[in-house]
């Protein structure tokens, strides 16, 4: 999957500001093109935090149009996608307050947790695990998997590694200091990897035969 | 180096932004440390594996809907 590090050049202005350059002057084609570069991620992130399909399409409906009307107060200090991502996570909160009426969400309090911190599954994984699943119930295990975590640590987990987005970049969009993006991602990997290793460690095979295996 | 010491390196030394002095101190670690060296690739596997797989499809027919809606919206001047 190519990351939105890989298209960005440090020295040329990067592509995108050509296309918002002609948006501004009434060329609506060209929003099309940013549309269509960025939907699947914005849908993506949307998902991870709202967890609803249908909140999800209203996530990238409206930050799309948002970013739409507020084009003018792009600045280009940052990147565009940056800039849009931090709409869409905005309104991923919104509607996922709207659902849980009274209580708080948010992406920036701080969650005190020991889980994830020390590794207490050390057992080695199968080689390939994933080959072991469908590609349904595969995408099935990730999705039950990464739903455990706080939606603070998903998006931080989701933007920094599955986006490609750098820790300052995932700072920015998410309104995190790039120490707290860090304690989060490292406390997501090792979460993560800790829930996996349930399905995807190596299997113990009985020495002889008759000799009681912990594996079922 | 303490396991604790290689674990709040983890980041660093997956993301390669380690030194070449501290890469060094790390893989001393990890040649003697089974249960490091199994956190370390089994973290990098999970990063992987999320990377390499979609789990929030978005399917052609929604995509195609909601970007002609989108783009009706801006026509309008949203």
């Amino acid at each position: 999957m190519a990351t939105i590090q890989s298209i960005a050049n440090e020295n040329e202005p990067h592509p995108d500001l050509a296309l918002i350059e002609r948006v501004k002057t009434g060329d609506i084609s060209a929003y099309d093109e940013l549309v269509r570069k960025y939907d699947r991620q914005i849908f993506r992130i949307a998902q991870h935090i709202t967890q609803n399909r249908e909140d999800a399409e209203d996530v990238m409906q409206d930050a799309f149009l948002k970013a739409y009307e507020k084009l003018d107060q792009f600045q280009g200090n940052s990147k565009f996608y940056t800039w849009l991502v931090r709409i869409a996570v905005n309104e991923s909160l919104m509607r996922l307050r709207k659902r849980r009426t009274g209580k708080m969400v948010s992406i920036d309090e701080d969650i005190e947790t020991e889980e994830g911190t020390v590794p207490r599954d050390l057992a080695d994984w199968a080689p390939d695990p994933e080959q072991n699943y469908t590609q349904a119930e595969l995408a099935d295990i990730l999705r039950k998997t990464i739903q455990g975590l706080p939606p603070g640590f998903r998006v931080v987990f989701v933007l920094r590694d599955v986006d490609g987005l750098s820790t300052e970049e995932t700072a920015e969009s998410l309104g995190l200091s790039v120490p707290a993006v860090k304690s989060r991602l490292l406390r997501a990997r090792l979460q993560l990897r800790e829930r996996l290793a349930r399905y995807f460690k190596r299997k113990k095979v009985p020495r002889e035969k008759g000799v009681k295996s912990d594996v079922h | 180096m303490t396991c604790t010491e290689f674990l709040a390196m983890l980041d660093d030394m997956i993301d390669n932004t380690v030194s070449r002095e501290m890469r060094a101190d790390l893989q001393e670690h990890l040649n003697g440390c089974e249960h490091c060296e199994v956190t370390l690739n089994t973290t990098r596997k999970t990063i992987e594996i999320y990377r390499s797989h979609e789990i929030y499809e978005m399917p052609t027919n929604l995509r195609d809907r909601l970007h002609k809606a989108i783009m009706e919206r801006c026509k309008k001047g949203c």
